[in-house]
């Protein structure tokens, strides 16, 4: 994965770039000691590292617009990071750049439960922005299963989804305004406690523009009531086919489930050896949740079981009781753990029409063969966002260009189908060049003069998103 | 490249945007034109009619996806989804009994302009249902952005920039969008003789119980709240919801065409069609609906309803001067929210800022955008400008 050179310029000026960031922010904000700034030489991408030429921790939206005024005059590119969790890349340094971590920003700003809002500094985690207002019976819907972790400021980023997105819908769905400051160190407040617009949809475009069209320090968020109840229901397939069609029956009978998860059977068997959740061996695995009363529950439940069983299904297991809910999850939820244990893995993020989902399992079967490489299904079956997980050896050599090889033609499969590269992780450098094969040349022109209108400089995460040889004229310029 | 029925009709309409480019010659678009009198007056002699590029391109109900031309009338969609037992979530607002206008509202025009009713409140709005676009920008370059998948998070999500442009950035040509099944019962929790302010109190207890509420309005001295689902669902919720709302009164449960006239009505402003007056709708947080009202009454004769648990105000004033433009924006600007000038004159809607302005920042960054999809202003130039 190739980065551009960092500017000589820029890296012969680090001590009066530090200097003017020393103006700006208290003394402990601004990290520049080598051995320091390597903590942020990477996110969770962890096969790509870099330091920064310097950190940044600022503590308001004020301390931020004066730091981008800074790098804006000096003509330092920077990188926005939330909590580093990204899978894809989207904080991963340039040399030449200063890393703006919002971390400090953790704050809860207003609560409204008659209006059903939250208003947060970004760095807030989105786990804990739930926890700000679940005493009152209410929650924040987007779920990333790095949600213990992962800062709010991210999530916009990168339009972070989850489990249940089928139902509640991504970041973007569930964001009401912002406050951003541009790389030029304005600050600009965009939509509110109110809903929509009244002029164009800036927030909906800044929502997964990856930190490259401004920093986003404020967010309002949608906050929903919290369910009665919620109770999944596991079933067991012997064809894939058989389960994608059921997924479908399902959808089409007018059930709609909070989430839809399917795993394959490398991945059940991976999951059952590690979890000991009682899954059966079978080819494919469907656990489906639904919400409400108690008696609204065994209703939904008892009209998507009528549904499986057309399906001779080989299992069919409904919770009855809170343990067999989370004797079911179990299993899933440990599914990228229970990989890792058996080796290194890469984790994909494509999404698929769903009636894509068995001819693209059997392709990616295939060419686990062709590539020698052992890859585990668990996916977002409602919604088509499949997380194939590919398991290679980080010690061998060739083995992670070999895995990256194999995850981009699953990629460009996912493309050809009619899907996309990412459906929630995000592009950063990770699937950056693979971008033609999902849009034309003209489409991501059209993208790259919002970057233009946003940062004219290029400067606030430059090389990410884009192949790097079609920004190159203008991250010179 | 698509190739669907309207591939040759999307290419000619390119051809005939890149020619205008060139020319510098304005252009209004113009999709049933059930909707031509919203928005600023447009300033252009040529119309371009999205007519040809019409057509259902792909429907799968199992994937809950859509895709059609943007000249695919609104009514062709719905059919087709009802035949599936499937709907558009966003419950687009028929304009033509409010504006006065015949023809048949297309697909195009209710993505431009984003149009949502009163299920935005739990589905979302048009743009959150939108999960893909193609378009003509002012160059008569065609551009493809978002997709048919219901998450897409490659690239930059240029879907919700152009819903809501109103056509002034691009000529939307195609869209695909997320539908969802239409419930087997509807019920309509209903109470009588609020107040405003009390009326929106029992809004947002209804709307902050668990009961996924899909609908939430106070007209005509009558408080109203949906839900939809499954019969056991709406047997659950209704009772349930009426014993929530106890405090505010005995309410009742409405149920079929009781029921759903109702919610038509509200999505279509139904109180003011077909009377002399200008019509606003105004975004602002729930709460702050009567309060803006409230503060509009000793000014002018104002008619009001709430939808979106009193988010969405709709008023009526007269049809006169600024139509209200500069008390109502006050009032806006101080609750934080927004204004837009649904029906007037077309003199006064030449005069007064249609939408609501932007503070300078934010205004000088929508100029930038706007600049790089149509850098001639040559699409439907005056419809968003003041």
């Amino acid at each position: 994965m190739e980065m551009p050179a960092p500017s000589e310029f820029v890296l012969s000026r680090k001590a009066d770039i530090v200097a003017r960031l020393q103006e700006v922010l208290p003394d402990d904000a601004v990290i520049h000691a080598d051995e320091e700034v390597k903590v942020y030489e990477c996110d969770a991408l962890t096969a790509y590292k870099c330091p920064p030429l310097a950190a940044v921790l600022p503590a308001s939206t004020e301390e931020v617009a004066a730091v981008l005024k800074v790098c804006h005059e000096m003509g330092v590119p920077v990188v926005p990071r939330g909590s580093g969790t990204s899978l894809a890349g989207g904080a991963l340094p340039t040399a030449d750049s200063v890393i703006l971590g919002i971390a400090r920003m953790a704050d809860v700003l207003e609560t409204d439960y008659e209006n059903r809002f939250i208003r947060v500094q970004t760095g807030r985690t989105n786990l804990s922005v739930t926890g700000a207002v679940e005493e009152e019976g209410f929650f924040y819907a987007p779920d990333p299963s790095s949600q213990l972790a992962c800062a709010i400021a991210g999530n916009i980023a990168m339009n972070s989804g989850g489990a249940h997105c089928l139902k509640y819908g991504v970041t973007t769905n569930n964001l009401m305004g912002v406050r951003v400051v541009t790389m030029e160190g304005e600050i600009i407040d965009i939509g509110g406690a109110h809903l929509d617009a009244g002029g164009l949809d800036l927030l909906g475009v800044i929502c997964g523009s990856e930190g490259q069209l401004g920093v986003v320090t404020e967010a309002t968020l949608r906050i929903l009531a919290k369910p009665e109840g919620a109770r999944p229901i596991l079933m067991g397939f012997d064809s894939n086919e058989v389960a994608g069609a059921c997924v479908s029956d399902i959808i089409k009978a007018g059930v709609l489930p909070v989430a839809i998860e399917f795993m394959d059977r490398p991945c059940i068997r991976a999951c059952e050896a590690f979890a000991g959740a009682g899954y059966p061996d079978v080819e494919a695995l469907l656990i489906v949740e639904v919400e409400g009363s108690e008696a609204e529950i065994d209703d939904q439940l008892g009209k998507i079981a009528a549904i499986a069983r057309h399906h001779n299904p080989a299992e069919l297991r409904e919770s009855a009781s809170p343990e067999e809910s989370a004797l079911i999850w179990r299993g899933r939820k440990a599914a990228f753990g229970a990989m890792g244990q058996i080796n290194d893995y890469m984790c994909l993020d494509g999404t698929i029409p769903v009636g894509e989902l068995p001819y693209v399992l059997r392709r990616i079967g295939e060419m686990s063969k062709d590539f020698g490489l052992d890859v585990g299904n668990v996916f977002h079956a409602g919604d088509g966002n499949m997380h194939p997980l590919i398991l290679f050896d980080a010690n061998k050599p060739g083995d992670l260009e070999l895995c990256e090889a194999f995850g981009a033609e699953i990629l460009k499969l996912c493309c050809e189908v009619g899907g996309c590269l990412t459906g929630e992780h995000g592009v950063g450098v990770e699937k950056r060049d693979l971008m033609l094969h999902q849009y034309a040349p003209e489409d991501l022109e059209a993208q790259l003069r919002v970057k233009d209108a946003f940062d004219p400089k290029w400067l606030l995460n430059p090389a990410k998103v884009f192949p790097i040889a079609t920004t190159a004229s203008r991250r010179a310029a | 490249m698509l190739d669907t029925i309207y591939t040759d009709a999307e290419s000619a309409l390119a051809e005939d945007v890149r020619a205008a480019h060139d020319a510098g010659t304005p252009l209004e678009i113009a999709g049933g034109g059930t909707r031509k009198a919203l928005g600023g007056p447009v300033q252009a002699e040529t119309t371009i009619s999205t007519a040809g590029v019409s057509g259902i391109s792909l429907y799968e109900p199992g994937a809950l996806t859509i895709v059609a031309g943007a000249g695919t009338p609104l009514a062709e969609i719905e059919a087709a989804l009802a035949v599936e037992n499937q709907r558009l979530a966003f419950e687009p607002m028929d304009h033509r009994a409010l504006l006065g206008t015949t023809g048949e509202p297309t697909i195009g025009a209710v993505a431009a302009m984003n149009n949502s009713g009163p299920r935005r409140i739990q589905a979302g709005a048009a743009r959150d249902a939108m999960l893909g676009v193609r378009f003509v920008d002012g160059r008569g370059t065609v551009i493809r952005n978002g997709g048919r998948v219901m998450k897409n998070v490659t690239g930059y999500d240029l879907v919700k920039l152009m819903a809501g442009s109103w056509g002034t950035l691009g000529v939307i040509t195609e869209i695909a969008l997320k539908v969802l099944p239409a419930p087997e019962a509807v019920a309509t929790v209903a109470l009588s003789g609020l107040d405003d302010e009390t009326a929106i109190r029992a809004l947002s207890a209804a709307l902050g119980s668990p009961y996924d509420v899909t609908g939430a309005a106070h007209v005509d001295g009558q408080t109203l709240v949906r839900i939809e689902g499954f019969d056991s669902q709406v047997n659950h919720r209704g009772p349930a919801l009426v014993a929530a709302l106890k405090s505010f009164g005995a309410a009742t449960i409405l149920t079929g065409n009781d029921s759903d006239t109702r919610w038509v009505d509200i999505r279509d402003v139904a109180s003011f069609a077909g009377r002399d007056g200008a019509v606003w709708r105004v975004s602002v947080k729930p709460t702050d609906g009567p309060k803006l009202v409230t503060a509009l009454r000793p000014l002018m004769p104002v008619e009001a309803f709430y939808d979106w648990g009193g988010g969405l105000v709709w008023l009526m004033v007269p049809d006169a001067g600024d139509a209200g433009a500069a008390a109502i924006r006050a009032q806006a600007a101080v609750l934080g929210g927004h204004a837009t000038l649904v029906r007037a004159a077309p003199a006064i809607r030449a005069a007064v800022d249609v939408f609501e302005p932007e503070a300078p920042p934010l205004a000088a960054l929508t100029a930038r955008v706007r600049g790089e999809f149509d850098p001639k202003t040559i699409l439907n130039p005056g419809r968003m400008r003041g």
